[in-house]
């Protein structure tokens, strides 16, 4: 046991040392929550906003997007500490609240933790960050020593002046150099010079999430803290005509019985079991409303309605598609439908939430800092900056936190019970029931051929639920939603359709509901992956060619380059006997990525998928063992999906409330992985993401050729793969 | 009032007998680190030992566990030495959110118990808690890993 590592001890714990600070200050007043080396209480000066040197040479780096285990926060303090030129094995890292941003102008800009952003859209502002605190402390030790700036350089954490051979280090300087103005400008470092970025250095988060030390937001304590259980309505629209709270109050442990709104109520007490208990045993009735005729036969018809409807907002339209369709030699047509999903973080929604009649403060995993305090601030009524949210590690995120419904509801109960901390904890079945949902949609594919067996036609209808009509209406443009032709764009540099074919029309009939979509990791570009990977594979077959082929003659050369690259490790085309192989490319989230996977079939129909290879060119790779785990977790959020993954509605109700009815890919089904991270440069694309939209259609296709089966609606668990 | 033993340490919790021992755990003892996911023995995430086996502590009420030994994330490392278990999840950086890991952790320490050198379908058979993030590669090659330190 002595060869074992030991893991630093905090100086105090953690969860002591949050409730020693909000007992005696009524929260952070330094507006920096939870310290990886619970350095909070320590005021060291910054010398930027970005940038703390402690005296002993210890490095914060202040990080604004929230780390749900996707490591960015590794790879943002990376892209810091490339240009600060600090000793990594000294760097450590904090969050800046919401409120510290509002109140200094937003000088760590964006804090969403979305759309596979975090590190692509900060990256300039992020390392200038690092560039110039560099510069102030060089400054610094030059003023010191009266000597320029320019004869000395900075190493490791260290200064040196080239001339006298002086030596000095960061934290030497960091106070002197924190009183210095900032220089206006900095020169970044040219890619090809980087030590940092692009290394598959640790992650900076790992030791706590193996000892329990780890603090979610579910794990927060504060002294005097109650939690509270919520029930919403079932149905989205529905009321909560009454509840009868004397029949509860006497149960044990049980504080109060809190109307959260006109759909919802919450019961208070001394522990999450109590709570539950009594607010399972509460009396409700509820006013469903119309919403409650709605269930998934409806929404299938009203969505095969929209297949043929006249009106359709176009997404992609290249030369004339119908016409060319009904002058081809030839017609083929399939249509597929994508249900709803669930995010299903392991980590249910909570929120816990202290107020006073002067100010509101939260403690939340949130994907969306800056939304939270704004829930916040309009759910305690009070001043923004008289709020604050402080972010604690997500237990998974994947677009559900960047909602606040959950931190609204805990500071309106909060509100109810002033000085009192309160901890709202959503059980996994109000979790499973309450959400804005993968969307629903279905999709007819048309192509037409020439005489030749060249594609020269392709019509895309996509019908189906829009996510920005659900959360973001005032974000449609002219009723269209943007955003469903992810993938599908003629240019977009986020995510362009990856084939050339002489006409094309990619059109999209908005068919809404009452329940809500939602962003849901990977979004749009997940169904338009299986419905374009798919239906290629159908065209090479109806045109007599190898499905890699057929799509190798369309593709653009990015696009090829990565789908190359995977079929080459997959050693495509030389699969062993008994083992057939899928191909798909997408891009997405500026990244270009394909899939080879490799399944068996048996006689009684046991799908095996024995193996997927990922390609990414993502541009600049900024921390490749991070970025291996994102696709190879990519491809099992896509699997699960693709094998299980369905939400249905009865009686204008989910109906799926936990994971014995909405399953889940264990170890057992899991493939082997293997990665080729390929970045080109000179762009700068998502990882977090863009994977998952081809793992379903890679498998799919493999499937097809093992079977001649070729499944065009999800999930896999509704069909048999038997040819026996 | 609820009688137990904690990571070598005796407890009592004023809680009804039939409280499952994960909201004890938790709320009356204040050991956050066993994890809560469904409340219906599906995920793992609540993994504890008790006497020696892993047990989905959301599943069991806390009436059943007196005079039993119980073992949270929190008593795995002694004198805050890891286990060769949590080492290897270290080495292979097997978490991402890390909200399974405890859960993963508990039930692979006690798979190793059994099986010290556990084959693949040893590992398919044993491990059926759920990794939303999709670490399972990653713990597939820790817990080889953990079996040959
Ligand atoms: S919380 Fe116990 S198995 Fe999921
Ligand atoms: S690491 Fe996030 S659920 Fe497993």
């Amino acid at each position: 046991m002595n060869d074992m590592p030991k893991f630093d001890l905090p100086k105090f714990d953690r969860r002591s040392f949050l409730v020693g600070a909000a007992a005696a200050t009524g929260g952070f007043s330094l507006g920096f929550n939870y310290m990886p080396d619970a350095l909070a209480a320590d005021a060291t000066p910054e010398v930027n906003a970005w940038v703390v040197v402690k005296p002993d040479d210890t490095v914060v780096i202040r990080i604004a997007r929230s780390e749900m285990g996707q490591g960015s926060l590794t790879g943002l303090a990376q892209m810091v500490a490339e240009e600060l030129e600090c000793d990594w094995s000294k760097v450590t890292w904090e969050y800046p609240t919401p409120g510290t941003n509002v109140a200094r102008k937003r000088v760590w800009g964006n804090y969403n933790s979305t759309g596979s952003q975090s590190i692509r859209q900060s990256q300039e502002y992020v390392r200038k960050g690092g560039a110039i605190a560099r510069e102030m402390l060089i400054q610094a030790a030059a003023n010191e020593w009266k000597v320029p700036a320019g004869e000395c350089t900075a190493a490791n954490s260290v200064i040196t002046h080239k001339g006298s051979r002086r030596k000095t280090t960061f934290g030497k300087v960091a106070s002197a150099a924190g009183k210095l103005d900032p220089p206006k400008d900095v020169k970044l470092k040219d890619p090809k010079d980087w030590k940092l970025i692009g290394k598959p250095v640790k992650r900076l988060d790992t030791v706590d999430k193996l000892t329990g030390k780890q603090v979610y937001g579910i794990d927060i304590k504060l002294p005097g803290m109650v939690i509270a259980a919520i029930h919403d309505c079932p149905v989205n629209g529905g009321k909560l005509t009454s509840f009868d709270a004397d029949k509860v109050k006497s149960m044990r442990g049980v504080k109060s019985v809190v109307r959260v709104s006109d759909s919802s109520v919450a019961v208070v007490a001394d522990t999450f079991w109590n709570a539950k208990t009594a607010l399972a045993a509460l009396p409700k009735t509820w006013d469903l409303g119309e919403n409650a005729k709605v269930s998934s036969a409806t929404i299938a018809d009203m969505l095969k309605e929209g297949l043929s409807a006249d009106q359709a907002f176009v997404g992609n339209k290249t030369g004339d598609a119908p016409a060319a369709l009904q002058g081809a030699a030839k017609k083929y047509e399939a249509v597929y439908s994508f249900p709803y999903l669930h995010h299903a973080t392991m980590e249910p929604m909570n929120t816990t939430a202290l107020y006073t009649a002067d100010k509101c403060e939260v403690w939340c995993p949130t994907q969306n800092g800056e939304g939270a305090l704004a829930a916040v601030a309009e759910a305690a009524g009070l001043p923004v900056d008289k709020c604050d949210v402080y972010k604690v590690h997500l237990g998974g995120g994947f677009g559900r936190r960047a909602r606040t419904d959950y931190v609204t509801q805990a500071v309106k109960i909060a509100k109810e019970m002033p000085g009192t901390p309160v901890k709202l904890i959503w059980t996994r079945e109000e979790d499973m029931t309450h959400c804005a949902y993968h969307p629903v949609t279905q999709c007819k594919m048309t192509g037409g051929f020439d005489a030749a067996g060249n594609l020269t036609a392709l019509h895309m209808r996509i019908s189906g639920q829009s996510i920005l009509a659900s959360l973001l209406p005032q974000a449609l443009q002219n009723g269209m939603d943007p955003a469903v032709f992810q993938g599908l764009t003629p240019s977009a540099p986020e995510g362009n359709f990856g084939y050339t074919i002489p006409n094309v029309l990619i059109d999209h009939a908005m068919r809404n509901t009452h329940i809500l979509a939602g962003f849901w990791r990977g979004v749009n570009l997940n169904h338009n992956a299986v419905y374009v990977e798919s239906f290629m594979d159908e065209l090479a077959k109806e045109a007599g060619q190898d499905p890699l082929e057929f799509r190798r003659k369309m593709l653009k050369p990015k696009h090829r380059a990565v789908l190359d690259a995977a079929a080459a490790k997959a050693n495509y085309g030389k699969a062993p006997k008994g083992v057939f192989q899928g191909v798909a490319q997408i891009m997405g989230f500026g990244s270009y990525v394909a899939a080879v996977a490799d399944v068996t079939v048996s006689p009684e129909g046991q799908l095996k998928i024995l193996r997927i290879v990922g390609a990414t060119d993502c541009g600049y790779a900024v921390n490749p063992a991070q970025i291996e785990r994102q696709i190879a977790g990519s491809f099992v959020y896509g699997l699960t999906a693709m094998l299980y993954g369905e939400c249905t509605v009865k009686d204008g109700a989910i109906e799926q409330t936990n994971f014995d009815s909405y399953n889940m890919m264990r170890i057992d089904e899991m493939p082997k992985v293997e990665c080729i991270i390929m970045p080109s440069g000179g762009f700068w694309g998502g990882v977090g993401e863009p994977t998952i939209a081809v793992a379903a259609p890679a498998v799919l296709n493999a499937i097809f050729a093992a079977t001649g089966k070729r499944i065009r609606d999800l999930p896999l668990m509704n069909h048999s793969l038997k040819s026996v | 009032m609820a009688s137990l033993n904690v990571n070598g340490k005796p407890y009592q919790a004023d809680v009804d007998p039939r409280t499952p021992l994960l909201w004890v755990l938790r709320d009356s003892l204040g050991l956050t680190g066993t994890k809560y996911g469904c409340g219906i023995a599906q995920c793992g995430a609540c993994t504890v030992h008790i006497d020696g086996v892993a047990t989905r502590s959301c599943s069991v009420p806390v009436n059943m566990v007196s005079g039993k030994k119980i073992t949270t994330i929190e008593g795995l490392a002694v004198n805050n030495v890891m286990t060769k278990v949590q080492k290897a999840w270290l080495d292979n950086e097997v978490p991402q959110c890390g909200y399974c890991q405890s859960g993963m952790i508990m039930a692979v320490s006690a798979l190793l118990k059994d099986r010290p050198k556990p084959t693949d379908a040893d590992i398919d058979a044993a491990l059926t808690n759920i990794c939303r993030c999709g670490t399972y590669q990653q713990i597939r090659q820790a817990i080889h890993a953990a079996a040959k330190a």
